[in-house]
């Protein structure tokens, strides 16, 4: 298993430096410029600033510039925030964004195994039915519209909740309950039905059949044999979906103001602040590698017909 | 059981016999027994007419402004049945136009991703070897990278084109379909009945076109039906950010994020748009989930 997860993590390497290389270019070989501003520059000052961020240099030499400071965890300055390292923006964000991608996978998790197991114990019956009607309607209402909802009913007519915005460092309950509930409903539709069907086919397998005809009683059967095979697709599932959260549901963050990760990358991108752009980039996919090769290794832990070569 | 069948009634077996049904067949009988997917079929049906040629008889554009009428409550009064937006426009036929580019959107990303995704996967997949490990290695690399985010960029670099919408959704959407054909690929090279095409000396372009691709067929068709919707809440997303459909040309997710921003005073402007869209998303997932119980029975 050591051998596997170092294999694993030599193959990362080259993986992240295409991705890193495909932001990169992309991003400086499209029109537009970070010192687009509404009056023009003096060409002197835009060459003296081209100059400070050694964007005079051929490009191949900033991509390397760029991942020598990678390596060394400097990821420079911000070019619109010129009082802010990328680093503290990232820093900044981070927990917001991660505080409230974590919280909804939980509750999803605990929402969503339960109704999915429920609904497979009780296939085809009316119960099953309701629940996955539920589901399809998490799955089919985004959280572009579930967001302004929640905020206006809880948070306006209600007047319970606030509707939008969170001082930083202080991230009370309060202010993260609608959020949370908002990101977390799509997952609880998808959870819910992929460990339904996961628990529907593993109810009909010959190692529960087996399990039963010994006589042992339902409620082992399920809880020793069936739930961990059953819960083994949601494995693979949630490294990414993890990723994916953490790094923040921009449209969330939109909806709910908060200064995330997810936010900062629009209106990153939208400037041109071509570091804080790359950040976002490479903290996403190596937080989507690792979990993946986490998600894989914990399946090896739950499945015994895994083996690592 | 033929011991005592009239020579009529050995006749009316053996067309039966003849006549056979084939696996698309059961499939079609199955899927039209599902009412929530016939169901689906209909109201999508429907709206589809809507959004292609309501249109053409509605009494307003989807730029005219009235300066006197912004935000109207819904009345029969000047036929503005769905109200009118903050620019005094007619709810009602942007709606209308709103669905067609959503389902347009989708349409077409999905036929992109359709397109890349076959031939990459069915090509990994049938010559396998170090070509399939390079190709899908590829698609492992294209995994990692935050898609959204990419399309983000795109949008923001290359402005808000139309085209580049469908495409730039439709080529981050490919990657699971491409994985899709070509484990079925893989699975289907061994079957039995492509070593005895093979065996009687068939071409491989014809072992592809007629054996492995039908085959291939049903997990993509039912895939097809569920990348879709998918495809139309990513343009929602966009939209959203102002990233998507520029104005005056407008799409659900557009509407849904003036009615989001109108809400209070306005209700009807994110009601009626939200609704359509998820009717529409409940259409595409029905039909999607239909299909696959047809194509694929196991688990029903």
């Amino acid at each position: 298993m050591l051998a596997y997860t170092m294999r694993r993590l030599m193959v990362a390497i080259p993986t992240m430096l295409v991705i890193i290389a495909v932001a990169f270019f992309m991003m400086r070989l499209a029109p537009g410029s970070p010192f687009d501003t509404e009056r023009a520059l003096s060409p002197e000052i835009r060459a003296q600033l081209m100059s400070f961020y050694g964007f005079d240099k051929p490009l191949y030499i900033q991509f390397f510039d760029y991942l020598k400071g990678l390596a060394t965890f400097d990821l420079g300055p911000s070019l619109i925030y010129k009082d802010q390292t990328v680093s503290e923006i990232i820093g900044s964000g981070f927990p917001v964004s991660m505080t409230i991608g974590l919280a909804a996978l939980l509750l999803a998790t605990f929402v969503g195994v339960p109704m999915g197991l429920f609904a497979a114990l009780k296939q085809n019956s009316l119960p099953d039915y309701s629940i996955m009607a539920i589901a399809m309607a998490g799955i089919c209402i985004p959280s572009l519209v579930t967001g302004p909802i929640l905020s206006l009913v809880f948070g306006v007519y209600l007047g319970w909740l606030p509707t939008a915005g969170l001082d930083l460092g202080k991230m009370t309950f309060e202010t993260l309950l609608l959020p949370v509930v908002t990101l977390s409903l799509a997952q609880i539709a998808i959870i819910s039905r992929l460990v339904r069907s996961s628990a529907v086919e593993v109810l009909r397998s010959n190692f529960v059949r087996t399990a039963r005809a010994k006589g042992l009683p339902e409620s082992q059967v399920l809880a020793k044999h069936a739930l961990r095979a059953a819960l083994l697709p949601l494995v693979s599932y949630l490294g990414p979906a993890c990723a994916g959260l953490i790094t923040g549901s921009v449209v969330v963050e939109t909806v709910f103001q908060l200064p995330g990760i997810g936010k900062n990358f629009v209106t990153s991108a939208l400037q041109r602040d071509y570091p804080v752009v790359m950040a976002v980039v490479v903290l996403y996919a190596g937080l989507i590698i690792l979990l993946n090769l986490l998600a894989d290794l914990a399946y090896g832990l739950l499945d015994p017909k895994v083996k690592y070569e | 059981m033929t011991l005592l069948t009239t020579p009529q009634e050995k006749a009316e077996l053996l067309e039966a016999a003849v006549k056979g049904r084939s696996l698309w067949d059961d499939a079609r009988r199955r899927l039209f027994r599902n009412k929530a997917a016939v169901g689906s079929m209909i109201v999508l049906g429907f709206l589809t007419l809507m959004a292609i040629f309501g249109p053409f008889f509605w009494p307003h554009d989807y730029e005219t402004i009235y300066n006197d009428r912004v935000l109207e409550a819904p009345t029969w009064e000047n036929l503005h049945i769905f109200g009118t937006d903050p620019q005094g426009r007619d709810l009602f036929v942007r709606l209308l136009y709103g669905l067609r580019m959503s389902l347009a959107v989708g349409l077409v990303a999905t036929g992109v991703s359709l397109l890349i995704g076959v031939i990459w996967g069915a090509t990994a997949g049938y010559i396998g070897g170090r070509v399939d490990q390079i190709m899908m290695r590829i698609v492992d690399v294209l995994y990692a990278l935050p898609f959204i985010f990419f399309v983000i960029i795109l949008m923001v670099v290359f402005g808000r084109n139309l085209i580049l919408i469908f495409v730039a959704i439709g080529a981050v959407e490919w990657l699971t379909m491409a994985r899709i054909v070509r484990g079925q690929t893989i699975s289907l090279r061994k079957k039995e009945f492509v070593e005895a095409a093979e065996a009687a000396g068939v071409t491989s372009a014809n072992i592809v076109t007629r054996h492995i691709v039908p085959n291939v067929l049903g997990p993509v068709v039912v895939y097809v039906t569920l990348t879709i919707p998918a495809v139309i809440l990513t343009e929602s997303f966009l939209s959203f950010l102002g990233l998507g459909v520029q104005e005056p040309m407008t799409s659900l997710g557009n509407l849904i994020s003036i009615g989001a921003r109108e809400m209070e005073i306005a209700p009807w402007l994110l009601i009626f748009p939200a609704t359509t869209m998820m009717i529409t998303l409940f259409c595409f997932n029905f039909i999607g989930d239909g299909l696959r119980d047809a194509i694929d029975p196991r688990d029903r």
